[in-house]
């Protein structure tokens, strides 16, 4: 049986959902073992134990992991390889940044962002921005994969794995962390949200843009997205871009406010169930794949709409 | 200093691609190409230091076909110093291009490579990554503003949560995002000029690299079209559609 050693997404405090989605594409490859690198993180790898489906969890616990820098969990990933068929991870901020390493040093040609297990060394990916899609076999040997997150259910939470503390003496010369900016921790997150509110530059200031979106998103309980426009005007935080560059959103409902709708914003929110597009414009290209087109005065529209849900 | 710019020829950010009806790839025939958007800000970067005196040499290389040049002269007019097209037919993986390029950097010796964060074509996002482990070189992605220091490089990376900053020792390899810069326009005179500037062309073999790619890409297709929308006359249509036709509120 396939052996897949999957990296836990999480901020020392909390496990990511994305890691939960991860799970679920590992799953339809092989047995998965889940490591958590990081500092003072044991409570995610208590919530990491409990993933339905998961046989072990590896904690690796040090100073130099704290802030999961590239060079020492990629070094840590290429230690532990030699047990492991696969290795895996989320595609994100962490992941794609420290599995092209591994993939690099163990010679493997990486997978970036599969969306569908078509057989366990068989995998589909997007191209251009999502306009494509590859059905790509991989060679023979070792493998390294990224996963779409939103492109798969998260694995439930009832099981019970034992929890392995890993001793390593990985060291880190390369690279030293100076300083974060991190979002409120207190919002709805863009990714797992449920419903996703995105604004675009016909806002027309930063101002406009938290006062028609707040308390829509608030009442619908929902994420705030931007445009690249919205987040180059400073109207909303780079964290918040959905697009090919951004995040790739797929929530049940997508409310697209002001947004044009670039090939680029597309790649990144198309996999929504169901999409909404408020807009002055009867020709943007949102429209063509909006589930519902309301072409209206954003102004006007969204308080009206604030108000009625 | 010397700074290496590895760049990518890819179908314009413009186009609308298509994807061939047999299965076998996206049709690049008769299709408008151009250098990647984020290598272009990965130019200006290396440009804008040159400028500020801290880089003496911008060096610009691709691992393509003949046409490119195209691209490297689109570099060259930009400002960059040097050219070198290392010249394959057909596709190459990320980790077959990072090893020629880190042959490069063996040869050239730059004290840091910048490139973008991904090619807009097959938005892999791991060539900077995999050169950086090939050559034991610390590394920072998704940059969106970079300051070169006496023996680093200060780098502020876009992460899903926000920005992170960090220090980089040199020789490093930087990834670039969208808010890095602006990438200027190559000027008419300058076009001109670029003409006159150095391009090299090399093969692989030269270096004694297999470029020849180890997953195989079985069929290539169009995603499940969306089907097509309706247009409601007012928000009370639209708030009764989402509560009763979609159920989503």
């Amino acid at each position: 049986m396939t052996k897949i050693l999957l990296l836990a997404e999480h901020d020392n405090n909390t496990l990511n959902e994305a890691t939960l989605r991860a799970v679920t594409a590992a799953k339809q490859i092989g047995d998965v073992n889940i490591l958590v690198v990081g500092h003072a993180c044991d409570a995610v790898a208590q919530t990491a134990s409990k993933i339905s489906g998961v046989e072990k969890v590896l904690l690796a616990d040090g100073v130099v992991f704290v802030h999961q820098l590239a060079e020492p969990v990629a070094a840590l990933l290429v230690e532990l390889a030699p047990a492991y068929d696969v290795i895996m991870s989320a595609a994100t901020s962490i992941g794609k940044s420290a599995l092209p390493r591994v993939a690099a040093l163990l010679d493997v040609a990486q997978i970036s962002e599969i969306i569908e297990v078509v057989s366990p060394d068989t995998f589909v990916r997007p191209i251009y921005a999502g306009n494509a899609l590859q059905k790509v076999r991989a060679s023979e040997g070792k493998k390294v994969i990224t996963v779409r997150p939103t492109s798969f259910e998260p694995a439930p939470s009832e099981g019970d794995a034992p929890i392995e503390t890993l001793s390593t003496n990985t060291t880190n010369e390369k690279t030293t962390f100076v300083s974060a900016a991190l979002s409120d921790g207190d919002r709805v997150e863009l990714v797992s949200a449920k419903t996703v509110i995105s604004g675009g530059r016909a806002f027309g200031s930063k101002e406009q843009f938290d006062q028609l979106l707040e308390p829509l998103a608030q009442k619908l309980n929902g994420a705030i997205g931007a445009s690249r426009a919205a987040v180059d005007a400073g109207y909303a935080p780079n964290e918040w871009q959905v697009g090919q560059t951004g995040k790739v959103v797929a929530p049940d409902l997508y409310v697209a406010i002001g947004i044009s709708g670039a090939i680029q914003h597309l790649a990144g929110m198309k996999d929504s169930k169901t999409i909404v597009a408020i807009n002055s414009d009867p020709d943007a290209p949102i429209n063509q794949i909006a589930d519902y087109v309301l072409i209206a005065d954003l102004f006007e529209a969204v308080p009206e709409l604030t108000d009625k849900l | 200093m010397k700074v290496l710019v590895p760049i990518k020829r890819v179908i314009d950010y413009n186009v609308k691609i298509r994807v061939k009806p047999d299965g076998s790839g996206v049709d690049l025939d008769n299709v408008k190409m151009s250098m990647n958007p984020f290598d272009e800000i990965a130019i200006e970067a290396a440009l804008q230091l040159k400028e500020a005196g801290k880089v003496d040499e911008v060096v610009i290389a691709t691992i393509g076909v003949e046409k490119s040049q195209d691209v490297l002269r689109t570099g060259l007019a930009m400002g960059a110093d040097r050219a070198i097209l290392v010249q394959v037919e057909g596709e190459v993986e990320p980790l077959g291009i990072a090893k020629v390029l880190a042959k490069i950097v063996g040869d050239e010796e730059p004290g840091f490579v910048i490139l973008g964060k991904q090619a807009i074509d097959d938005d892999a996002s791991q060539t900077g990554q995999m050169l950086s482990a090939l050559l034991g070189w610390g590394q920072a992605t998704f940059a969106s503003a970079l300051q070169l220091e006496e023996g680093y490089v200060r780098v502020t990376q876009e992460v899903d949560a926000g920005l992170q900053t960090i220090d980089v020792a040199l020789p490093a390899i930087v990834t670039v995002d969208l808010r890095l810069n602006t990438p200027r326009y190559a000027t008419l005179p300058n076009v001109m000029k670029a003409k006159r500037k150095p391009l090299e062309v090399i093969t692989p073999a030269d270096f004694g690299v297999d470029t020849s790619p180890r997953n195989t890409v079985l069929e290539t297709y169009e995603p499940p079209a969306r089907a097509g929308g309706i247009t409601v006359q007012n928000v009370d249509e639209l708030v009764e559609k989402l509560k009763n036709q979609a159920g989503v509120i």
